[in-house]
């Protein structure tokens, strides 16, 4: 066990364990975005910074191994508004519309998102833009990555203006889950982006969809088609929905799903994070067949 | 798990340019782990395809996915990475032109523009930063693709020179940068421009291999020991001691140890390493092999800038000379001791200078840093223990090796021992590279360079590059020491000083860095993603006089968040010059 103390309170944390591990056994509530329990740490969107006694820069929590010592402070006029200006600037960029938590956060902190000007229109090019070019604006709205979502087949929809660059579809994607590498990121700087090989289609691509992309997206960027069709006919009402767990009836392996139904539909699946058989990850039959069970007559 | 492989074919000219680079396939056909150890190839591999190509296809991709065993997804996300692979079909010839201040306040924005008309269909001409030539500003790189593949650099450049090289011509190579040392003091530039670079012969009869011969006879813990009490600090940009990495590395039980050498020479304003490379290459070698024992290591590799075509072509005459006449290879002078060198070569990205995100372009991947700690010195490059040093640091530890480290030491300075190199450009009269004993002034250093340019009124001096710190005139007085930059708030930086006259539109020059840093943000972490872009904005804004009323607020709270939150150096420092100026030369930003 390794000892340390956070807003002058001592704690101590496993070998190996983080200082988030730490905030939370002290039930000190962090914010995070590109954190999962089940993905490898990409300490990328920094709202999770902390102060670190002897560091010159704060650290991220969720990434910054715990050592013996470590004096945190998490409550700090400099922590928190290293975590306004972060929330800021993500909320001023992308589209927030379906990224609760992410608001939660900007509020709790009192970001506010029209700080930098009111958001520049869609672009169309983003992916074709060039590594070390941009285009300068005029300085009066604020640029975004706002683009037209993608819709190339029938079972999830990719709105990457509502990316956060979280990179967390990309590790589940990849070696943390799913091992087939369909997406990654592409482009530099403000352009860097999600992507297949050229922007061709999923179904060109290595997908097979399993969604799990879709299960750990935290901002809606990933979204199952069923849901954003019912949302964008505005029938999707939370209030009407439930909540029911079950087991694939697929094959033998026995993965938790968990159904989200309104009106006797089931709109979205997703697995639990903490099942012990999937860790949240599924093939595409339990990810997707099971919406098709609803709809047949 | 295979990988899927997309529907495209490449076509024969592209399986020659991955086959040029990996080899043939053996007949036997390659396991998959085979091929995936070897994805530290695909940097050199793209190099290939955009030489001989021109652009790297959906083709393309598929191959290197079948020979190298990376996804096409992944190698896209590589592709896109660098400013200098394209991604779609275009003209053969690609002509650069730099776009960063030393260039822009000679005429850099009106090249691009003439270059432009001229250009059509038949050529791309493509605004650009830094090219290391900026004491030959405003300097253009012409790269032409397909049958007959060149690279060249080429500095003052004019109108014409532009448009001749948009038209196919090959406009004429860049000239010998000039140098200039403190009377007593010229050793790190002692053979450049003297000694030809070429020859090995000529290298040994001027003093070379001395060092390496009593390196090997002192062995690593004396080479290690002479470092130490030299008191030599890195001059990559962060100022860490030289001996104590070293021996952090020497001490680690963990194999095989990598030495790594920075000369990736991005920083806006800076030329120094390209003049060594070019002018002294052996010297380089000598030094890298020296490290390379010290350390134990057993290979090293010098990541080349990809914009430095004439240091390439010398290193690897240096390295192959150097193995024929038995510096390198298995048995270093004879001494029984095996180390060996290769270049790999950047392909246009600033980031990749950074030490964490140059060893994730070695290994294949995006150039993105991460987070510190695990140190290089733990966990380098393929994970393992590295030494990473950039060119200037290295080639100081000849003298250590050969004079002792108490001689060095009693050079400069307590806290900044030796010499430096300064870059010295914009409105001075010989505008070079400059080599001071630490702790003279900062005029010192101007004066080596032949003085402010005739006629010029200094206005601003800009320390450090891109990520250092605007300053006013009176800094001419200052020492030129780690320490007495410290404590004025200032950075030595790779040794930049860019003089800047009241001819030059301060606001403007600004702006560039800012959109520098836009362009070379690796794009991973909020603060320097967004925040980078958000500066450009408001420096937009306040250039053409619409600055908002607490746009002064919003830069200053900018400025913290991309400092305390930002992963690396470049969003830590990407606002550091625009607050300096903002601080010292308020009026820059106009009546606001
Ligand atoms: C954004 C960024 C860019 C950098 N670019 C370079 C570079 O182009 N060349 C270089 O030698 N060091 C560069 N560095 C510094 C290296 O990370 C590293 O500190 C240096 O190579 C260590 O060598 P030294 O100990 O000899 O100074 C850069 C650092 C940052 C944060
Ligand atoms: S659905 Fe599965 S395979 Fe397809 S992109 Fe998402 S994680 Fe990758
Ligand atoms: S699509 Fe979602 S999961 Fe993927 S990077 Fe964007 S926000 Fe993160
Ligand atoms: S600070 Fe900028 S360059 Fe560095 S990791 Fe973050 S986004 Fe990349
Ligand atoms: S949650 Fe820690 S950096 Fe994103
Ligand atoms: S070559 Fe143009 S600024 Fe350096």
């Amino acid at each position: 066990m390794i000892s340390l103390t956070i807003d002058g309170r001592a704690v101590t944390v496993p070998e190996g364990g983080t200082l988030l591990d730490g905030c939370r056994e002290l039930g000190i509530d962090t914010p995070t975005l590109c954190w999962a329990k089940t993905l490898t740490p990409v300490n990328v969107c920094r709202v999770c910074v902390v102060e670190l006694e002897g560091s010159r820069t704060l650290v991220p929590s969720c990434a910054r191994k715990a050592e013996a010592g470590m004096v945190v402070r998490t409550d700090s006029p400099r922590v928190q508004a290293s975590r306004k200006g972060v929330l800021e600037l993500l909320a001023s960029s992308v589209d927030t519309s379906t990224a609760p938590t992410l608001v939660a956060f900007a509020k709790r902190y009192g970001a506010d998102p029209l700080r930098y000007g009111p958001p520049a229109p869609p672009a169309t090019d983003r992916d074709a833009r060039e590594s070390g070019h941009h285009h300068v604006g005029s300085g009066e709205v604020a640029d975004t990555v706002h683009q037209p979502m993608k819709v190339d087949n029938g079972l999830y929809v990719r709105d990457y203006g509502k990316c956060i660059t979280c990179y967390k579809c990309v590790e589940a994607c990849g070696t943390d889950a799913q091992n087939t590498f369909a997406i990654a990121i592409a482009g530099r700087g403000f352009d860097a982006r999600v992507s297949t090989e050229f922007d061709v289609t999923l179904d060109d691509s290595a997908c097979v969809y399993c969604g799990n992309c879709v299960q750990v997206c935290p901002t809606g960027a990933l979204m199952f088609k069923s849901e954003r069709d019912a949302r964008d006919a505005g029938t999707w009402d939370e209030s009407q929905q439930t909540t029911t767990r079950t087991i694939c009836p697929f094959c033998g392996v026995g993965c938790t799903l968990e159904l989200t139904v309104q009106d006797n539909k089931i709109l979205r699946v997703m697995s639990p994070p903490e099942a012990s058989v999937t860790s949240g990850n599924l093939c595409v039959k339990g990810r997707f067949g099971v919406v098709h069970v609803s709809e047949t007559p | 798990m295979d990988l899927h492989l997309p529907n495209a074919q490449p076509t024969p000219e592209e399986r020659a340019a991955v086959a040029a680079v990996v080899g043939e396939e053996s007949p036997l056909g390659w396991g998959l782990a085979d091929v995936r150890a070897r994805r530290h190839e695909l940097l050199e591999v793209l190099h290939e395809l955009q030489r001989r190509v021109g652009h790297i296809s959906a083709g393309a991709l598929a191959e290197i996915a079948r020979r190298l065993g990376v996804p096409p997804a992944e190698a896209y996300g590589v592709a896109s990475f660098y400013h200098l692979f394209r991604l779609k079909p275009g003209p053969p010839r690609i002509v650069h032109v730099c776009q960063d201040i030393s260039c822009q306040m000679a005429g850099a924005g009106n090249l691009l523009q003439e270059g432009r008309k001229v250009a059509g269909t038949r050529a791309s001409c493509v605004a650009g930063p830094c090219l290391g030539l900026c004491d030959q500003a405003p300097a253009i790189m012409v790269s032409q693709s397909g049958a007959s593949p060149f690279e060249r650099a080429c500095g003052k450049a004019d109108v014409d020179t532009v448009v001749r090289a948009v038209l196919d011509e090959n406009p004429p190579e860049a000239g010998p940068a000039n140098v200039a040392a403190t009377p007593g003091h010229r050793r790190l530039l002692r053979r450049v421009g003297v000694v030809d670079p070429m020859s090995e012969s000529a290298y040994a009869a001027s003093g070379g291999w001395r060092a390496l011969a009593r390196a090997l006879e002192i062995g690593p813990q004396g080479v290690i020991a002479e470092v130490t009490a030299s008191r030599l600090m890195g001059r990559g940009g962060a100022a860490f001691p030289t001996g104590r990495k070293w021996a952090a590395v020497a001490a680690q039980s963990a194999r095989p140890h990598w030495l790594v050498c920075n000369a990736d020479e991005s920083e806006p304003g800076t030329f120094k390493d390209r003049v060594i490379l070019e002018g002294d290459p052996f010297a380089l070698v000598e030094a890298m092999t020296i490290a390379g024992v010290a350390t134990g290591c057993e290979r090293g590799i010098l990541y080349l800038r990809g914009e430095y075509p004439l240091a390439h072509e010398r290193m690897a005459n240096a390295i192959m000379a150097a193995r024929t006449s038995g510096k390198l290879g298995a048995n270093v002078l004879g001494s029984g001791v095996a180390f060996d060198l290769e270049i790999r070569r950047g392909a246009g990205a600033y980031i990749c200078g950074e030490e964490t995100a140059l060893f994730a372009s070695i290994e294949g991947y995006r150039g993105e840093p991460r987070s510190k700690p695990p140190f290089p010195v733990e966990r380098g490059v393929f994970g393992k223990p590295t030494v990473i040093n950039t060119v200037e640091t290295l080639v100081n530890v000849l003298d250590i090796v050969t004079d002792g480290g108490a001689a060095y030491a009693s050079i400069g300075t307590a806290a900044s021992t030796g010499t430096r190199l300064f870059c010295v450009s914009g409105a001075v009269a010989r505008p070079g590279l400059v080599e001071v004993p630490f702790g003279v002034r900062l005029a010192d250093v101007v004066d080596l360079a032949g003085g402010l340019r005739e006629g010029a009124t200094l206005q601003a001096i800009l320390l450090g590059g891109a990520a250092g710190t605007m300053v006013g005139p009176e800094a001419l007085d200052w020492p030129v020491t780690f320490e007495g930059m410290r404590e004025r708030g200032a950075t030595l930086g790779s040794g930049v000083v860019v003089l800047i006259d009241d001819a030059a539109d301060g606001m403007a020059l600004l702006r560039r860095i800012a959109a520098f840093f836009r362009d070379e943000s690796c794009g991973q972490c909020v603060p320097c993603r967004v925040g980078t872009v958000r500066q450009e904005e408001l420096l937009t804004r306040a250039a053409t006089g619409r600055a908002w009323a607490d746009d002064g607020e919003r830069l200053q709270q900018l400025d913290q968040v991309m400092r305390d939150a930002s992963i690396c150096g470049l969003g830590q420092t990407a606002s550091s010059v625009v607050m300096s100026a903002k601080n010292r030369f308020p009026h820059w930003w106009g009546a606001s």
